[in-house]
């Protein structure tokens, strides 16, 4: 291990980015992990301050230091709301990054990143052998499962309510795809994301429906690599520029319009984190940016690119009501909350919202992991008002968030559907077609 | 104070608050070493985290019996470094203390804990009908312990006045823990000394706030909200000295000046009129007869007073927009430096041109952006100085230049502080507004409630 002089010095290369926090406090108001444990380490405000004392050695324990700034949602709600303007997500990926650097990952995590994610065909296969593999988890194996997004460890561990991997995961269902733009001209990239691929197929299976409904070419190849959202929030970047590397070798030189995922998560990331945080080759950066562009959420695709003012509401109307979580990396990362909404409606749902709705629901990737204690507490929170909506469902626009509501409902034992926004709105346009037969929808997936 | 004297005594505090209530690392410390207001922070031995008021009483008893430093932190959003603790001293953190105990709507009062936090509880008391009127910029956070500690101030003080308005009464502990009341549910009362009173602005020097009693009132029917552009202060400060001569109460009166119009217009592309001088905000509320003829006079007067364009909302979304551009003042102005230093000096209103004039002065004289924006209705100004701490040859005339800009309030028969506090910031600038005979009298007085002096030591005089 390197001393702690130059653990400082590495951190004051954020000296810039930490000077901007004027300290004023108002982060407590927002963050949910604050408002769970009412800690000053676990807001903003406190860890960029016990960044700033370690960058300037006034403390010791950079481990402490490390635990703390990993201890955190990055669910990015005290950023849109600092009056500052601190770029702290920014500087908390690059805090872990310096680190992780510095304390090494874990073996765990090394395992994983290293041995599983970047071998997506290894990565795919095992969890292909999913249910053999359910039953034999230890603790540890949690940990280095849960450490991906796609934490495919069923209701074995612990006391938690997990979807179990699915059977048949998204690429045996639909398998690879090029098909040329339909009757909207318009041609897509699809890239489900692993939780999707294997624990949320009929997601995906609902987009591929869509597009076919609304003649949208698509373009999806096999093996696709993880967006690396779980490796970048580890530190450990030499593993996530790899993993673009990868999905660059797949998508960059291909013809699409956009290119669509059904995981906020994978749309931030590929959009903002890409393009931002890849450390490789500068020839990449080009396509990066490029691509970043180019990709939307699906809601958003759906939304603006599809549907037009008189295409509402769609489907004939139903007596679901439905309620809609925010996911963080859709409203705070990419500032969507119209399109879902609108979707829903379009679905002939009818929309009622819940309290809090833009509040994190606890998941944070792998800080379900690592705190599962206030994870659930968080999440909890998120269950009541979920409940307290009186709706018969809730739809949110991000896998990750599935799996968490699916968790903390099933607990409640409310009888309540877990769903994403395009499951419901390929549903609608399912009915479109009992009612209206010449609306031309295929049949479905 | 040794930090080894305080972790020596963890397990006593832990068998009153409970071992998770006591934080002993060097993170946790640190993490409770500042607070908002631009100064080094300082390493407290230990912070303990009440959650009953039995309790509350009894760490305050144990600090006293070994004379360690005891500093109470509710949201630490203070400006003045009111809960930068002593070296090695305990902080007493009360957001443990959470709890509102009751709202009473046929007396029209309320009961609550001091972590309390100020606009959950202002929430609560509109849900049932009621209004808690003190808005500080901070209340989404602010404890209404520390509203009390600082008498804190808001947009509403004109016309709804600020937190000392709004206590009735009071339990607190004394050093030895013992609870001391004073106060009382009614509206009139005169037992005893009016200890809550002093109690106002004392910045966790004197007692420990506990339980307080707070007084609510009816919700205006109506507010109308509205814009005015002036080419020049002088015009709009004569405007807000007019508007009060006609016997007409703003619940809120808001002046921006040209500085921070531009950034706030920069920051948000509200359309601003970038090049005017200043800008009123100004909203009258009450009963909705009474709104609309003072909103028709204000505007008259406005127009009267040279201003060159005034937008009355017609509706709730055009309200918001002004008021969008008040709230985005602070943020905007934070936005352009690393280090943004809030002053609140607070003249008598109709020397506000003379103040603004002084500032200009000032900027230019050391050489600092200089925003100014705040409470024109009641002399209540924020200069704010961007800067960058970390710079520390401007550092020093930033220093420089708020003792000026103290200087010139006092000149003008002004005050240090209109809402932040004294803290450590101004506690050397004290003695100029009120005197050697005043320090020693409060001197006096703090020796007599607290003979260790643990309470906050070198905040205020004390
Ligand atoms: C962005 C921003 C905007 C602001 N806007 C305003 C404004 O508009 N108006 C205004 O007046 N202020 C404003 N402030 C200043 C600050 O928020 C107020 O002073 C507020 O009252 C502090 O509350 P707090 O809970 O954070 O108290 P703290 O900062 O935690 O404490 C303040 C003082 O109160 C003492 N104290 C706290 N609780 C107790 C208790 N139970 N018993 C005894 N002493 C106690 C502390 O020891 C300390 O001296 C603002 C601050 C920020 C950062
Ligand atoms: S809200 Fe922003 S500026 Fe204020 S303390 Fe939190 S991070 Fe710092
Ligand atoms: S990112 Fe979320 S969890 Fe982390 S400090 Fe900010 S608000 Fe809290």
């Amino acid at each position: 291990m390197a001393d702690i002089k130059k653990l400082a010095e590495m951190l004051k290369k954020l000296d810039d980015k930490l000077v901007s926090c004027m300290r004023c406090g108002m982060c407590q108001a927002v963050c949910p992990l604050f408002k769970e444990t009412g800690r000053e380490t676990d807001v903003t405000r406190g860890k960029l301050a016990l960044l700033n004392g370690l960058a300037e050695q006034m403390l010791k324990d950079a481990k402490g230091v490390n635990e703390i700034v990993n201890r955190c949602l990055l669910c990015g709600t005290c950023q849109v709301n600092c009056p500052s303007g601190v770029q702290i997500v920014d500087i908390f990926l690059e805090a872990r990054a310096i680190l992780t650097g510095y304390f090494g990952l874990s073996p765990v995590k090394k395992a994983i990143f290293r041995g599983m994610l970047a071998n997506p065909r290894f990565f795919n296969l095992l969890t292909t052998m999913g249910s053999t593999f359910q039953g034999v988890f230890t603790k540890k194996a949690d940990e280095l499962l849960g450490s991906s997004c796609a934490r495919f460890n069923a209701p074995v561990v612990a006391d938690r309510h997990f979807n179990s991997l699915a059977t048949r995961p998204l690429r045996k269902t639909v398998g690879a795809l090029d098909t040329p733009a339909g009757e909207s001209g318009l041609r897509v990239a699809f890239f489900p994301g692993c939780v999707v691929d294997k624990m949320y197929p009929q997601v995906g299976e609902a987009a591929i429906a869509i597009f076919k409904h609304h003649g949208v070419g698509v373009y999806l190849p096999e093996n696709q690599a993880c967006c690396g959202i779980p490796v970048l929030t580890s530190g450990d970047r030499p593993t996530f520029d790899q993993l673009i590397e990868m999905n660059l070798a797949l998508f960059a030189d291909r013809e699409f319009d956009y290119l669509v995922t059904p995981c906020a998560s994978c749309t931030a990331t590929i959009k903002e984190l890409w393009p931002h945080y890849y450390g490789g080759e500068r020839a990449n950066l080009e396509k990066l940016a490029l691509l970043g562009k180019k990709t939307l959420d699906i809601t958003e695709f759906i939304a603006d690119h599809l549907l037009s003012a008189e295409d509402q509401p769609a489907a004939q109307p139903t007596t679901e009501t439905v309620t809609y979580h925010d996911p963080c990396h859709l409203k705070n990362s990419l500032g969507i909350t119209r399109q879902p909404r609108q979707l829903i409606a379009a679905a002939g749902r009818t929309l009622v919202e819940m309290n809090e709705a833009g509040k994190c629901c606890g998941c944070g990737g792998s800080f379900n992991v690592a705190h599962y204690e206030i994870s659930k507490k968080i999440g909890t929170a998120k269950a009541d008002n979920i409940i307290a909506s009186g709706a018969a469902t809730v739809a949110t626009s991000c896998p990750a968030c599935m799996m968490q509501m699916t968790d903390m409902l099933s607990r409640r034992n409310k009888g309540l559907r877990v769903r994403h926004v395009i499951e419901l709105y390929a549903e609608g346009l399912h009915r479109e077609l009992v009612v209206k037969p010449q609306g031309g929808l295929p049949e479905r997936a | 104070m040794s930090t080894k004297q305080a972790s020596a005594l963890a397990g006593k505090f832990s068998e009153i608050v409970g071992k998770d209530n006591v934080m002993t690392s060097e993170n946790d410390r640190y993490a409770y070493s500042y607070d908002s207001a631009v100064l080094d922070p300082v390493m407290p031995g230990l912070v303990v985290r009440p959650t009953s008021s039995e309790a509350l009483g009894r760490v305050v008893a144990l600090c006293n019996e070994h004379g360690l430093p005891l500093t109470v932190r509710g949201a630490g959003t203070n400006l003045s470094g009111g809960t930068i603790p002593l070296p090695g001293g305990v902080v007493v953190l009360t957001n443990g203390l959470t709890r509102i105990l009751e709202i009473n709507e046929e007396d029209l009062y309320a009961i609550v804990e001091p972590g309390v936090v100020t606009a959950s509880f202002a929430q609560e008391v509109a849900r049932r009908g009621l209004f808690y009127p003190p808005d500080p910029g901070s209340q989404t956070v602010s404890t209404i312990g520390g509203n009390v500690a600082e008498n804190a101030g808001g947009l509403r003080g004109l016309k709804y006045g600020v937190t000392k308005d709004y206590v009735m009464g009071m339990e607190f502990w004394d050093v030895d823990g013992r609870l001391i009341k004073s106060g009382s549910r009614t509206v009139k009362g005169v037992t005893g000394y009016n200890l809550h009173g002093l109690m106002v602005a004392s910045e966790g020097t004197l007692a420990v706030f506990d339980k307080i009693i707070l007084k609510l009132v009816p919700p205006p029917q109506a507010a109308k909200s509205m814009l005015a552009v002036f080419d020049s202060i002088a015009a709009a400060s004569e405007t807000v000295a007019a508007i009060i001569a006609a016997k007409i109460v703003p619940a809120t009166l808001e002046m921006m000046d040209n500085f921070t119009i531009r950034t706030v217009d920069n920051f948000r592309h509200a359309g601003l009129p970038i090049d005017a001088a200043a800008l009123l905000l100004i909203e009258v509320d009450g009963h909705p007869g009474q709104v609309a003829d003072e909103a028709g006079v204000v505007e008259r007067i406005c127009r009267e007073h040279r201003a060159r364009e005034v937008k009355v909302a017609g509706d709730a979304a055009e309200r918001n927009t002004i008021w969008q551009a008040r709230r985005d003042a602070l943020p905007a102005l934070a936005n352009l430096k690393p280090t943004c230093v809030l002053e609140d000096a607070t003249v008598p209103r109709s020397k506000i041109p003379a103040m603004i004039a002084a500032l200009d002065e000032i900027s230019k004289k050391f050489q600092l952006t200089i925003g100014t924006f705040g409470h024109a209705g009641d002399g209540n100004l924020h200069p704010t100085i961007l800067t960058d701490k970390r710079d520390k040859k401007e550092w020093l005339r930033v220093e420089k230049a708020i003792e000026e800009i103290f200087n010139q309030a006092l000149a003008l028969g002004g005050t240090l502080s209109g809402e932040h506090g004294i803290g450590l910031a101004k506690a050397g600038f004290l003695i100029k507004e009120t005197g050697r005979a005043t320090l020693d009298f409060s001197a006096r007085l703090k020796k007599a409630l607290d003979p260790k002096n643990i309470l906050n030591a070198g905040k205020m005089a004390a």
